[in-house]
């Protein structure tokens, strides 16, 4: 019988054949490949009993106006029953700049929360227990000042940072990738990094320094393969300087966390879930040679993929992302963000946030998928999928390793090239209606419903502003302008700078102020501009 | 003897500290595949450097990314900058994530064209090739 089309292919673009049988996993077999779960190559899952034991944690991404507004988002989503928090910040703040430089005007609190100084971030967290809750945090270039003041603030309740758990994002490699929210040039950002990681190894166990993320880079237009060979590459450059560094592996890398997208197509997903875990694990193996089994183990977050929602009937966002969110806990994921329908128009309504959120719950609670680990471990179609993705990521690892490793091919715009590539190619199938976007290439309604938005007030901003001024005011200069220096001096030497940066925030040192400290020493970055 | 009339050049930029430039960056490619002289800025740039730019490079257009909220002071000030300049006569048109009131609010203070998510590429393209008609 005729088929609908000459040629069947993944979202990635993968051909998939009409069905698959044993023929399709030559040289696979159970024992090497597939293990069981809790056990290398980790392919069914990092723990034993995954699901049945314990959850995933939902953690909606949240942040937007002034540290009291997301506050309060904060309380809303706990109440409704959700247990990580993540924080969203604004562009200024991921940038390294204070509410009242010139460079944040209108940008203040819009896409995220304002957090310009220690005391911001005590009322982020006004009456939250920082010893019960963990908290992530999305954040790079200037990912080490944010845990500063986040440490800081737990300092100053009495709790020791040996009882806070959470997760720095701190991913660099990704940000001159994909997203180009950098401070400083690779050298010195990876040193940053490393400072992070040393300092979590030796005082903050519970704390995760980087959590290595492809969903930038997803979004930014790659294909699966592309997103699994350049995370997990990334993660094994922070490895690697941790190690030249003179920290032990086993020291750190049972830290280190991944982030992850979660896209349209059902089984390429859940194939890059397992494909990921078991590629982590034989790399680990192979590269650094651990003692410790948990370095060996990629533990990650999950999001549901922004770039898929459409604003053009915003209602089918909803199912768009439930089953996308299904495709990440049956790719076995530790942690999730389900995104909310509202989100290509605006920051999501409390209302389109606990719907998301309850998306989750449904799924946790009423499907049964959780009774039995990697459900679909074995079907011919999912292990041949997961292969063809951990062969198509290694070839992205010959070809890295050859051209001297991620900072020099990011240097010679090799993965920008390649993610800008794929994501024009993918735009074109659907402009050839190769590929139907409901609502948007097809099934289109002329006259669009409207459903109400999150609205950001610019007093948000003027308040901010004001809040820095008389911060400026209330503090000690000749104290601010020592613990600055000091913290000069860490940077340009190899000491670790985490100790100085907890004093500097201390000190009422803002956020612009410390990064400006280190612009000084580090310099800036200018990126190859691939067209 | 009839003389072909210089391609229609565009300027495409994103203004601001948002880094997100995946639309902005396959818009470019669109336009320059569709014969537009393109001349792309790079990021985070401030509006006085995208009109200086513009000025300089004499285009006929500006095209800014902003997906980080902050699109009405950083239109109107591109705008405010193009008139004191003398330089009113370039078009000034956009994309990004912008909410309904803010759009026609923008396209009332002169932004030529304001594209929304999903919107189609020739659309895009078709617009930069009717500034000159």
């Amino acid at each position: 019988m005729q088929e609908r089309k000459p040629r069947f292919t993944s979202l990635s673009g993968l051909e998939i054949n009409r069905v698959y049988s044993r023929d399709d996993l030559n040289g696979w077999s159970p024992e090497n490949d597939l293990g069981a779960p809790g056990e290398f190559p980790y392919t069914r899952g990092v723990y034993p009993t995954m699901y049945r034991s314990r959850l995933w944690t939902m953690r909606q991404f949240a942040g937007f106006g002034s540290a009291d507004d997301t506050n309060r988002r904060f309380k809303y989503l706990l109440q409704h029953g959700q247990i990580g928090l993540s924080v969203a910040f604004d562009m200024p703040t991921l940038m390294g700049i204070d509410a009242d430089d010139v460079r944040a005007h209108g940008e203040v609190g819009r896409c995220g929360v304002a957090i310009s100084s220690l005391a911001d971030m005590d009322r982020l967290f006004e009456d939250i227990p920082l010893d019960q809750v963990t908290t992530s945090m999305t954040i790079n270039g200037p990912a080490a000042v944010i845990f500063a003041m986040y440490l800081a603030v737990a300092e100053k309740r009495g709790i020791s940072v040996e009882r806070v758990g959470g997760t720095l994002q701190n991913d660099i490699l990704k940000e001159y990738i994909a997203q180009k929210e950098w401070l400083f040039p690779p050298e010195p950002s990876l040193r940053l990094i490393t400072d992070t990681i040393a300092y979590c190894a030796k005082q903050v166990p519970k704390w995760h320094p980087v959590s290595i993320s492809g969903y930038h880079i997803r979004e930014a237009g790659s294909t699966a393969v592309q997103e699994l060979a350049f995370t997990l590459y990334d993660g094994l450059t922070y490895v690697e300087a941790a190690v030249k560094a003179g920290l032990a592996v086993d020291s750190f890398a049972p830290q280190l966390s991944f982030f992850f997208n979660v896209h349209n197509d059902l089984f390429e997903e859940i194939a890059k879930f397992r494909a990921a875990r078991r590629l982590w694990a034989r790399e680990m193996e192979h590269r650094h040679h651990p003692k410790d089994p948990r370095s060996l183990q990629l533990r990650c977050h999950a999001q549901t993929a922004g770039c898929s929602l459409t604003a053009q009937q915003p209602m089918n966002n909803v199912v768009r992302t439930t089953l996308q969110a299904l495709a990440a806990v049956l790719g076995g994921t530790q942690s999730l963000h389900t995104n909310s329908m509202d989100e290509t128009l605006a920051l999501p309504t409390e209302e389109a946030v606990k719907l998301a959120l309850r998306t989750q719950q449904i799924i946790a609670h009423e499907t049964e998928i959780t009774n039995s680990i990697d459900p679909l471990g074995g079907s011919y179609h999912v292990e041949s999928l997961t292969n063809r993705l951990e062969e198509g990521a290694r070839d992205y690892f010959r070809r890295l390793d050859e051209m001297g490793g991620m900072v020099n091919a990011i240097q010679r715009g090799f993965p920008q090239r390649e993610l800008l590539d794929a994501s024009q190619r993918y735009q074109r199938e659907i402009e050839r209606k190769e590929r139907i976007v409901v609502g948007v290439s097809d099934y289109v309604e002329p006259e669009e419903r409207h459903i109400p938005t999150l609205k950001i007030g610019p007093e948000v901003e003027q308040e901010q502003i004001a809040r820095l001024s008389d911060l400026r005011k209330s503090r000690d200069p000749f104290k601010m302008a020592g613990v600055l220096e000091e913290l000069q001096e860490a940077a340009s030497c190899s000491e670790n700078v985490m100790p100085y940066l907890i004093e500097a925030v201390k000190a009422k040192a803002t956020l612009g102020e410390i990064c400006a400290a280190f612009t000084e020493v580090f310099g800036t970055y200018r990126e190859p501009v691939v067209l | 003897m009839a003389v072909a009339a210089p391609p229609i050049r565009i300027l495409i930029g994103k203004v601001g500290l948002d880094g997100h430039d995946r639309g902005v960056k396959l818009i470019a490619r669109a336009l320059r595949d569709a014969g537009t002289e393109v001349i792309y800025t790079g990021l985070h740039q401030t509006p006085e450097q995208v009109v200086s730019t513009a000025i300089q490079e004499d285009v006929d257009a500006i095209g800014l990314s902003i997906l980080s909220g902050a699109h009405n002071t950083l239109f109107r000030r591109v705008l405010e900058l193009l008139k004191e300049q003398g330089a009113g006569d370039i078009v000034l048109f956009g994309g990004g994530i912008i909410p309904d009131e803010d759009l026609l609010a923008l396209k009332t203070a002169g932004v030529k064209a304001l594209f929304g998510p999903g919107a189609p590429m020739n659309e895009i393209v078709d617009f930069v090739k009717g500034l000159r008609s």
